[in-house]
């Protein structure tokens, strides 16, 4: 069967660890730059990063953040550019948070509804830009761009203390009506803060992403469009309606981002949910090369560095270390890819030469003898 | 090689041809040894360092901006040598009437031919002081009156003193023109031969050590049961300016079982269109097709595929492979729906590459195995592998553009073979072609391809390859044979 080939392995490790390496030496020129000590920064982090309340922190963290990569990467397989996963998931988490504060039926029923209110909710965002980019022309990253800030806005209006929202006088804070406590979701409880029961299902989504996408028909015909549009259509797969059904699921996949944060945590929508996971989540897609591991790690990675940014913070360093760290990984990353693909490329055609050659000089050998 | 001489190199796919090319020009670097110019030992870094030695290429595949004019594209990149005013101007005259090249430097690109615009790409060189030119299979895409037009041309370089250097696999075009030969084979010189001692068979066998293969088919195997009926086919595009052009204009015409349809025409008059309106990746204005007595006017690709259309594209890399997917991936591409490829909906990885192994060993695809990717093959060997899986799914219509384009006599005549022993099984063949040996060799029915037309039609038995250049230039129509104006287009 398959081949272990030693090389390959380590060519599709090279560029990760490229881009971190390449990441860390930067940071630390900038911390010398600045007058730091870079080596006594790492070190910070490192410690503070792995306390055992740290990594609570970086597990909850990184389950928002593996299933905002899972869903870019599903638009990024097919060489769609899906920057709406923001503007997917806050509205998705908003209406699922409104529905489930309206229900007062049993939690096993009604947390389902709140996740497939989400899925469908941010399905149906997404496909709007897939449905205008077949039938306009319309480029996905201009129409997701705009639909972020369109999300943006729908939410604001309709949380408002008289429409869906609720305003706590105390806090002076607006936010949907409180799920139910038999909708909270089980958490594990460690000997620090509980880690959310959600990360099942975004294992749970990761093991269906790997299997829909390299064991099924549909994933063949996905992948297919994401190496060559050309190819896949005249292969016999309708490309344009591929483009609505891989925005319809990135947008689905995108709907379970804020549900740690609303089954888990808040358990309601309100000013303070978090934003901007969306564009993490193109970060974490990239350095995991839309793998489902590789994403995992690359969510683990970005957590930790979040959370290593607080240490630093406490013994006096810029927390904005964190922020170079992170924005030359993904730089690192895309160019560390290119040229490890490359030269993986290149490798692959001498090695076919240099095999075909050696079998010809046999042939050769044959025919003289 | 010497100056003034046409050296001629042939192989096989594989063989090494391309590479040792983009080593000359300075694409990829050598192992190891060495480049001599003039006793000179050279080393290229990039195309920019061959250039300053006076090396210049002419790729198969022409590298000109269509909506720049021929002095445009010509200074293009090298506007710090005569300007971009009247010196290029005057300077493109000198070469063009120095050679007898025949080229007008303000006219657009896009309204030149293919064999102009070829001239343009020889231009093109020279004006970069090119002492050496190299051509990649320059007659691949020119009818025989160009192709004996560009040997004029060769031969008015070769007599100021150039060297050109001529890659072909059409070894009767390097017979004629070449004064030296070199045949390599997997790698390495097998063999310089004099081109005036020498016949295209002995060539051939120097290159493949195996006997030249011939497309003739022998006996009939024609019937009288309808696989493909097209009527009254119509497509018209609107381009950038637009201008409406009739691409494809009333086509008709009937494949049946055991026919090989051979349609010639000079490339872009609208025959990539119709195999597209056959595969329904372009919806045509107005027609119907019927594959076996079943409309699929309407019917989407991948439905056609399955109802039995084999599909062999004119452009391998775009249209029949995942380059950077391995090659038993490759094998899925198109037939997902299909056994050995899939069950249900589950990819059946196991049984496609266990049939890509079989298609490696029978359709003597030349690789290290089935897990690299399809871009590390040759261009042959590539489509080796796109004829092994359209065969493997028993189609009842083939549709073959330019089935052997680029591919070594040795493949060429395994695909030949593969095509007849299908069409005795009752296989429907529609072929296009550039080779006109092929076309006339395995067409049991030839058509001609004009504008969108199909303006006349030819009997392969009595037809030679100049009637059937003529027709494809607009110079003559109807039934070729007989020389009776009649209008074509019906069966």
């Amino acid at each position: 069967m398959k081949k272990f080939d030693k090389e390959r392995v380590l060519l599709g490790l090279a560029a990760p660890v490229l881009a971190v390496v390449g990441a860390l030496i930067v940071t630390a020129l900038v911390l010398v730059a600045t007058g730091k000590q870079p080596f006594d920064a790492f070190h910070v982090m490192i410690t503070y990063g792995t306390k055992s309340d740290s990594q609570v922190y970086i597990l909850n963290k990184a389950t928002t953040y593996y299933l905002a990569g899972l869903a870019v990467a599903v638009g990024f397989r097919m060489n769609l550019f899906n920057i709406g996963v923001d503007g997917q998931y806050r509205l998705a988490a908003f209406f699922a948070a409104a529905v489930g504060g309206a229900l007062s039926i049993p939690g096993v029923i009604e947390i389902p509804v709140i996740i497939l209110t989400a899925m469908v909710v941010g399905a149906v965002w997404a496909a709007i830009a897939g449905v205008l980019k077949v039938t306009r022309g319309v480029s996905e990253v201009i129409s997701t761009i705009m639909l972020n800030s369109i999300a943006g806005i729908v939410i604001g209006y309709f949380l408002q203390d008289g429409r869906l929202g609720v305003l706590d006088k105390n806090a002076n804070m607006v936010s949907t009506k409180p799920l139910p406590s038999s909708s909270h979701l089980f958490n594990f409880q460690t000997s620090t803060d509980p880690v959310v029961g959600f990360i099942v299902i975004a294992a749970l989504a990761g093991v269906v992403y790997w299997f829909g996408l390299s064991r099924t028909r549909f994933g063949f015909d996905l992948r297919a469009v994401g190496r060559s549009q050309s190819a896949a259509e005249a292969s016999g797969v309708s490309v344009k309606r591929m483009v609505v059904t891989s925005m319809l699921i990135s947008g689905a996949m995108a709907g379970l981002v804020g549900m740690p944060t609303l089954l888990n945590q808040s358990y309601d929508y309100g000013t303070d949910f978090p934003v901007g996971i969306g564009f993490t989540g193109i970060a974490v897609a990239l350095l995991g090369r839309n793998n489902p591991i590789g994403v995992a790690v690359g969510a683990l990675l970005w957590a930790f560095l979040e959370r290593a940014s607080n240490g630093l913070e406490f013994e006096g360093y810029d927390k904005e270390i964190v922020g170079v760290i992170q924005g030359v990984i993904v730089l690192a990353v895309v160019i560390a890819y290119e040229l490890v693909r490359r030269y993986g490329l290149t490798r692959q055609q001498r090695q076919v030469g240099a095999e075909l050659a050696a079998a010809g000089s046999d042939d050769k050998k044959e025919v003289t003898a | 090689m010497h100056s003034g001489t046409v050296h001629a190199l042939v192989g096989e796919n594989g063989a090494g041809k391309s590479t040792l090319m983009k080593i000359l020009y300075g694409m990829q670097k050598p192992d190891e040894g060495t480049i001599a110019i003039h006793g000179d030992k050279a080393v290229f870094h990039d195309p920019g360092d061959a250039i300053a030695r006076g090396i210049g290429m002419v790729h198969q595949h022409f590298m000109l901006a269509d909506n720049l004019t021929v002095l445009e594209n010509v200074v293009l990149g090298s506007e710090k040598l005569y300007g971009i005013g009247g010196r290029a101007r005057a300077k493109i005259r000198e070469i063009s009437d120095a050679y007898g090249l025949g080229v007008r430097p303000d006219v657009l690109v896009e309204d030149l031919g293919v064999a102009d615009r070829q001239r343009v790409e020889i231009l093109k060189v020279l004006y970069r002081g090119a002492r050496i030119l190299i051509l990649d299979e320059p007659t691949a895409v020119l009818v025989p009156q160009e192709v004996d037009a560009l040997f004029d041309n060769l031969r008015g370089l070769k007599s100021e003193g150039l060297t050109v250097i001529f890659i072909s696999h059409k070894l009767g075009e390097v017979l004629s023109v070449a004064d030296e030969i070199t045949v390599i084979r997997r790698g390495t010189t097998v063999g310089e031969v004099d081109p005036k001692h020498t016949t295209t068979k002995q060539l051939a066998e120097l290159m493949v050590g195996s006997e030249l293969p011939s497309p003739e088919t022998r006996e009939s195997t024609v019937t009288t049961e309808p696989m493909l009926a097209v009527d009254g086919l119509r497509l018209a595009v609107v381009d950038a300016e637009g201008i409406e052009r009739k691409v494809l204009d009333d086509i008709s015409f009937t494949i049946h079982k055991g026919e090989v349809l051979g349609i010639a025409g000079v490339e872009g008059n609208g025959q990539a269109e119709l195999v597209e309106a056959i595969m329904g990746m372009r919806v045509p204005d107005a027609g119907a097709l019927a594959l076996d007595g079943a409309d699929i006017s309407h019917a989407p690709t991948r439905r056609r595929r399955e109802d039995g259309i084999g599909y062999i594209p004119e452009d391998r890399h775009r249209h029949g492979l995942l380059l950077e997917a391995p090659l038993w991936e490759n094998r899925i591409l198109g037939h997902v729906t299909e056994r050995p490829n899939s069950r249900g909906f589950l990819i059946d990885s196991g049984g496609a590459r266990r049939d890509t192994e079989r298609i490696v060993e029978e359709f003597d695809v030349r690789t290290p195995g089935i897990e690299v990717t399809a871009a590390s093959l040759s261009g042959g060997n590539q489509q080796k592998l796109i004829v092994g899986r359209e065969m493997s799914h028993l189609p009842k219509l083939l549709i073959a553009a330019h089935p052997t384009r680029g591919v070594d006599v040795g493949a060429q005549a395994q695909i030949w073979d593969q095509i007849r022993d299908a069409r005795r099984e009752g296989l429907a063949v529609l072929l296009i072609s550039a080779d006109l040996d092929e076309l006339i060799g395995l067409s049991d029915t030839l058509r001609v391809m004009y504008r969108g037309r199909l303006v006349a039609d030819a009997d392969p038995a009595t037809i030679t390859p100049e009637q059937l250049g003529s027709a494809m230039t607009g110079a003559a129509s109807g039934h070729l044979a007989e020389n009776t104006e009649q209008p074509g287009g019906e069966d």
